[in-house]
């Protein structure tokens, strides 16, 4: 039977804000365990919450940015369940009235678009973290109160390659935003993932799993894989699918049950009455939409239209925020005409020095005007290409410049004329053979005499002088 | 002696704070291990140092209810779950009473656990007895601060009031309970019962006192997102005798089968007694008070089921052993709590219920809003109401201490008060044969606590009520 795969997903993620979301504690992942806390966001009796404005605006942000709508009238809601990482036995989250809602943001297969539906995108606070040692369990609360957003994507996802592209896009926009740092390892990005598959051609969507436990933006795709893989076989087989919960285990590379929907929780929310309804007036979302910042996909058109770059190259260069910042300075000061240059270099040689490195463009030790000095040498004929590439190396290694170490290698090209026609008149005594062969029309010799001028050189020669010269030589003899 | 009366002397110097404070001990010695008004005495001497603050309130001691947070002071809400708790932090009320000078000593007041009560019988702790008869409740939940500033041991006292836990107990006490304006006190640092109703006042032995202290405390605070940012007028400036001429409405539902008729006639007169001061007095109707006690009870106990699960021996207070997590909580909360607090637990838990929801908790958070507007016409035409505070005077200890419905109906007629947010007093108002106070309630619109001065004030002291003291 062919099956359609249908995914949605929903994304936590911690916003960097200063302090936590309902009290004053300062965030600060270096922390030992337990000492950015306070009696509020350890649910002390008595202790009451206040919303961080800083979280809010955030969140907003972020809603924006994904096209939601905002609500006008909005709420918090108590989400009760027992857990020892939990200090007031309940989540302060949203539920009936979300901060916005209906929204959407494009993923690109093949250069087409398809729109990603976004259910809503809501305001939560996070537990604290347990940690399970030498058969204890340690409670750490120093995460207990860091704002968190929902994002919950429509079932618009019919792969596990969309649901990585959005994934993708998704973690893009936000790091724009600098809301939040978006690492998944870290756990500051967390994703869960539904998925169904239904006959090919049915609108009606069949028995949902809820994944939880991927680690990775790959850990998703390939816990997605897997399961679509599990579903098919036991659709295939004709066995019932039950709606369930399973873990991804990365390891053994499967998915294992965890519990069913009989087992899911009641977690009977209602409003926090320690939380009054709040107002988010226009002037406020529009005060916000202003300081939006310039995002992938606008930015992606705007570098093809102004660098004339491909859609290629212009998708590399937004890839993160901080590149598309480095690159585009770079292309602005990089004084050559032909604007393609520079970027060849930032997507070439910079790009594979950035991945082999495991780091971003903007983050290699190396700044713009350096790299553009560097590029100079090239273009002037003053270095190869090539030792080009290994100076851009050192220069990162070391830091130094790449005037120094041009000199330190001694890689200058010889063009001085005068030295290299003492050089060219060694090698023709010495090859005498050649000579001949070339003044007899075997063009092809001249290719050996460069190079044995280029060796002599120790290939500091410039090839291109030493061609014009040779045959100039040759032929007016 | 009142507190202002106090007040006086200090400022003059006829009278110094230690003597002020030497004499409230050694009344408290004398006559608490027959009301048990307070908890932890042991813990009395622990502060001997008398600090001699100036300010308003010259080191004049507050006793305080056991659920409101005193730092470095074992605040337990007279549950075993809480036992040995010491906040490191305190109520904003405290650190307010504290500014204007006042002294908070560990006197810390009995009450039912965390306030699920009507009769202070529910402490673990132990009852606290009515001084007018140790065989009768003192009301509750704020049983001991009421019973302690009647009995004469507390200059004066906070209490909370969820469902009428301030005024019920000044009622069968025959002293003065004010519950304000939700949002008027900070509730920070109080723990929590129902967050939606709960609100600190004052109990005090006459009106002066209780606009001194609800001066006191009142005021936004940016920690409780609840507090009202709104100015606090000067409360001693409503105490003014004269009410020529106000609009006072008589509620029809509150004079219903039920109320004991010595009860009706004490209020019966007490009306008169506005009209003879002038006060042009109708009959009103809020017809939704009916539906008053099961909005309350859903609304309060489901808010008190969540606000009560961070009691879970994980951090503070009471654990008990075990070897895994799961029993841990299940033990913990079946011997940490009482049989009220589980009662009332389970109650919410059900109203919040898949399922369930849409049928208790949210159809009572419509009533709710219809028991206000019932409110709010009848004060569009109405300066205050007047009505009796509880439907009896204080009962007999253990008698309805296995009847659950009959001990929620004591709430009857205060009730309606907390779901509409708005403020009442409940002032001493007569005695019943066997000498056992009743009180009047009177309640006006939010944040007009200046009205509910100014009416009770001008009945107080065009009465001798007040100043007729227990025998004890």
């Amino acid at each position: 039977m062919i099956y359609q795969t249908v995914i949605g997903l929903e994304v936590h993620l911690q916003l960097s804000t200063k302090t936590k979301a309902f009290c004053g504690c300062i965030i600060d992942f270096g922390r030992a365990p337990n000492t950015c806390v306070c009696p509020i966001c350890l649910g002390f009796p008595g202790t009451l919450p206040v919303y961080n404005k800083e979280a809010l605006n955030s969140a907003i942000k972020v809603a924006l940015a994904f096209n939601c709508q905002i609500q006008e009238h909005t709420k918090f809601d108590r989400k009760n369940y027992f857990y020892p990482d939990l200090p007031k036995n309940y989540q302060i989250s949203q539920y009936d009235l979300p901060l916005s809602r209906n929204g959407y943001l494009y993923i690109y297969r093949d250069n087409k678009p398809k729109r990603i539906g976004i259910t809503r995108i809501h305001l939560e606070e996070d537990a604290g973290k347990l940690i399970h040692e030498d058969g204890q369990s340690l409670v750490d609360f120093n995460r207990a109160g860091i704002p968190l957003i929902e994002i919950v994507s429509e079932p618009d996802l019919f792969s596990p390659q969309e649901a990585f592209d959005y994934l993708t896009n998704l973690k893009s926009i936000i790091e724009y935003l600098d809301v939040s740092d978006c690492d998944m390892e870290k756990g500051s990005l967390r994703c869960d993932a539904n998925i169904s598959l239904r006959k090919a051609g049915s609108l009606e969507l069949g028995v949902k799993t809820e994944l939880k436990n991927m680690n990775s933006f790959k850990g998703v795709k390939d816990a997605l894989s897997f399961e679509v893989g599990r579903q098919a076989e036991l659709l295939d087989r004709g066995g019932d699918m039950v709606q369930e919960t399973r873990l991804w285990d990365a390891e053994k590379g499967v998915t294992v049950s965890m519990r069913t929907k009989e087992g899911a929780k009641d977690y009977r929310y209602f409003p926090d009455p320690d939380l009054t309804r709040f107002h988010i007036n226009q002037d406020m979302i529009e005060r916000l939409r202003l300081k939006l910042p310039e995002l992938p996909q606008e930015k992606l058109q705007r570098f093809m239209k102004e660098y004339s770059l491909s859609e290629y190259d212009a998708k590399i260069l937004v890839s993160s925020k901080e590149d598309a910042r480095f690159s585009e300075e770079c292309i602005r000061i990089y004084p050559g005409k032909d604007k393609k240059l520079m970027v060849n270099w930032l997507i070439g040689p910079l790009l594979s020095e950035a991945n082999s490195r495991k780091v971003k463009i903007s983050e290699l030790n190396i700044t713009n005007d350096e790299l553009i000095s560097l590029i100079g040498f090239v273009e002037r004929g003053e270095i190869s290409g090539l030792s080009a590439k290994g100076v851009l190396s050192q220069m990162i290694d070391s830091g130094k410049s790449a005037r120094e170490l041009i000199i330190e290698s001694n890689l200058l090209q010889v063009s001085d004329t005068e030295e290299l026609s003492k050089i060219i008149e060694s090698v023709i005594l010495e090859n005498t053979k050649s000579v001949d062969d070339f003044r007899s029309g075997k063009t092809n010799a001249l290719m050996f005499l460069v190079g044995q001028v280029m060796k002599k050189s120790s290939g500091k020669a410039n090839p291109k002088i030493v061609g014009q010269l040779l045959s100039r030589r040759l032929t007016d003899a | 002696m009142t507190a202002h009366e106090l007040l006086v002397r200090l400022k003059s110097g006829s009278v110094a704070s230690e003597a002020v404070q030497e004499a409230l001990y050694a009344r408290i010695e004398k006559v608490d291990s027959k009301i048990n008004a307070y908890v932890r005495r042991a813990d009395f001497r622990k502060n001997d140092a008398v600090n001699k603050k100036q300010g308003l309130l010259f080191s004049l001691p507050v006793t305080v209810k056991d659920n409101i947070c005193t730092e470095g002071l074992n605040t337990e809400c007279c549950s075993k779950i809480l036992a040995g708790f010491c906040p490191p932090y305190e109520a904003t009320v405290i650190s307010k009473l504290k500014k204007a000078g006042a002294e908070i000593f560990p006197l810390k007041a009995n009450m039912d656990e965390f306030a699920f009560g009507s009769s202070t019988e529910n402490s673990c702790f132990g009852p606290t007895h009515n001084p007018w008869n140790l065989g009768c409740v003192p009301g509750g939940s704020s049983g001991g601060s009421a019973a302690a500033v009647a009995a004469d041991e507390a200059i004066w006292a906070l209490g909370s009031d969820t469902g009428g836990s301030i005024r019920q107990p000044a009622s069968f006490c025959g002293v003065v309970g004010l519950k304000p304006t939700y949002g008027r006190v900070s509730r920070f640092g109080l723990i929590a019962f129902a967050s939606s109703l709960d609100q600190i006042g004052p109990i005090t032995k006459d009106v002066e006192d209780a606009a001194i202290l609800t001066q006191a405390i009142s005021g936004y605070d940016p920690n409780d997102s609840t507090s009202v940012d709104q100015d606090v007028p000067d409360y001693l400036k409503s105490l003014t005798k004269d009410i020529k001429g106000l609009r006072v409405g008589i509620p029809k539902e509150y004079f219903v089968e039920g109320m004991d008729s010595e009860v009706k006639s004490v209020i019966e007169q007490a009306v008169n007694k506005l009209k003879t001061l002038g006060a042009s007095v109708k009959e009103v109707s809020l017809p939704h008070t009916e539906y008053a006690v099961p909005v309350y009870y859903i609304i309060a106990t489901a808010e008190a089921s969540s606000n009560l699960a961070r009691f879970d021996g994980v951090q503070y207070g009471y654990r008990a052993k075990s070897d895994n997590l799961i029993e841990m909580y299940k033990r913990t909360r079946a011997e940490g709590f009482g049989d009220e607090a589980k009662r009332r637990i389970i109650l919410g838990t059900f109203a919040l219920s898949h399922g369930y929801y849409d049928a208790y908790y949210l159809r009572a958070l419509k009533v709710r809003t219809l028991i206000k507007q019932d409110f709010d016409r009848v004060f569009a035409e109405f300066d205050c109401i007047a009505a009796p505070t509880s439907p009896t005077p204080a009962f007999k200890l253990g008698e309805r201490a296995s009847e659950p419905l009959k001990m929620y109906l004591s709430d009857i007629y205060t009730i309606s008060v907390n779901l509409a947010g708005i403020p009442a007093i409940s002032i001493p108002c007569g005695f019943t044969k066997d000498k056992l106070p009743v009180g009047l309630q009177i309640m006006a619109g939010s944040f007009n606590e200046e009205m509910l001065f100014r009416v009770a004030h001008t009945f107080e002291q065009n009465t001798e009520w007040h100043k007729i003291k227990s025998s004890l």
